[in-house]
């Protein structure tokens, strides 16, 4: 998709506006990924704004964010920033063939208690 | 009083004690949960984006049950409460899904997120009241120290869940002092336990959870109680700690004696 395209579906399938954000990082800073993460939720906003969503499309840590909505609770401005890590992710795996997790990965990945629900979440997460 | 309840997927299967006790004790505190007929799975993760609509239809679908049935809808397991709760939240307020919705449901008259969603613990607080519980309890839980563990989904984002306050909650630390034991205070119990990365990282999993469960050990707990089912597998298998962590319901089925 066009750069400025994709830009504008992101913000408005996420409902962010990332001119909101005063780049105090204190979604990054609440983020409990934040060490498991190459870009952090304050610079998915700015990146978004900035044009970069390319290299953000290309990072592992699109599958790092554990959905916790801290960054989305303490951010003081309502910026929202999870909802913007969601519709890149989507941008993403909404493409033919770019699913993160296939169903066929998935019996070596359980043990007999593992909870369903983490099964639907993740499917829910990482597929189309 | 006679309640609508949503089971989820994983309490008719990994999480059994979890809905049987749960049932168990509401009966025993003069509440019926009846099961709404033919609910699908929530599908365990609330779909974030706008335009997002067909994976938001089973819960729209359970709402719409509880409504007809024109009773409160009660859940239980964290994850389907987010995920019931925010959807009654955007048929509220966003009037796009709405009309989405309803024009592919063919529904006459339209339905608009009517009818109350309330969690388990919202029922005992809201509903049954604490004072009534603390009535009710046959073997009072002295000496016990337990330790509320919230983790994301009950509270965030604190605006649509109105569920408690997210950063200072008192709800499950009232219902512990229900039951006669002590609520132990620590840092971590609204933080994240790393939730479906069981599936593909472990490695994060057990950082998560282990900090939080080291803290609940290290401020003198003998159990940690969750409403969530993969909250419950994750510290289990991956908080490293000689600690039990038991549904709320498990501890309440307990000192009510049954
Ligand atoms: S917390 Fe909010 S305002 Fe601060 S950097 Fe993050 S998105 Fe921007
Ligand atoms: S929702 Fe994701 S990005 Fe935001 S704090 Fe939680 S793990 Fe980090």
């Amino acid at each position: 998709m066009e750069q400025n395209n994709l830009k504008e579906t992101l913000l408005r399938i996420s409902g962010v506006n990332p001119r909101k954000c005063m780049k105090c990082g204190k979604c990054s800073g609440t983020c409990p990924s934040y060490d498991e993460m190459e870009y952090h939720p304050h610079e998915f906003v700015s990146m978004v704004e900035n044009g970069e969503t390319e290299k953000l499309m290309a990072s592992p840590s699109l599958y790092r964010c554990l959905t916790c909505f801290a960054c989305v609770e303490r951010c003081p401005r309502g910026v929202q920033p999870a909802k913007l890590i969601e519709a890149v992710r989507l941008a993403v795996i909404r493409q033919q063939g770019m699913n993160h997790l296939k169903p066929d990965q998935l019996p070596d990945m359980l043990d007999e208690d593992m909870p369903q629900q983490a099964l639907v979440s993740a499917m829910r997460k990482f597929a189309k | 009083m006679v309640f609508s309840y949503y089971p989820g997927c994983t309490l008719r299967t990994r999480a059994k004690e979890l809905d049987e006790k749960a049932r168990k004790c509401a009966e025993a505190l003069g509440i019926t949960l009846e099961e709404i007929p033919d609910w699908q799975c929530c599908g365990g993760c609330y779909p974030v984006a706008s335009d997002e609509i067909a994976t938001r239809l089973s819960a729209v679908r359970a709402l719409m049950a509880a409504k007809s049935e024109e009773r409160p809808l009660v859940t239980l397991c964290s994850a389907c409460h987010n995920v019931l709760k925010r959807t009654r939240h955007d048929l509220q307020t966003d009037e796009t899904f709405r009309d989405r919705v309803n024009r592919y449901m063919g529904n006459d008259p339209v339905y608009a997120g009517e009818g109350e969603v309330i969690h388990f613990l919202e029922m005992l607080r809201d509903k049954v009241g604490f004072d009534t519980i603390r009535a009710a309890v046959k073997n009072p839980l002295t000496g016990r120290r337990i330790a509320a563990y919230y983790g994301c989904l009950l509270l965030r984002p604190s605006g649509v869940m109105a569920f408690d306050d997210p950063e200072n909650p008192t709800v499950i630390e009232d219902f512990i002092r229900a039951l006669g034991a002590e609520s132990v205070a620590w840092s971590m119990r609204n933080e994240c336990c790393g939730s479906y990365m069981a599936l593909e990282d472990k490695g994060i999993v057990e950082r998560k959870s282990g900090s939080v469960l080291a803290n609940a050990k290290a401020q003198g707990a003998d159990t940690v109680i969750t409403a969530c089912p993969l909250c419950l597998y994750n510290l289990q298998k991956f908080g490293g700690q000689d600690l039990p962590v038991v549904y709320f319901t498990e501890l309440l089925y307990e000192a009510l004696g049954l």
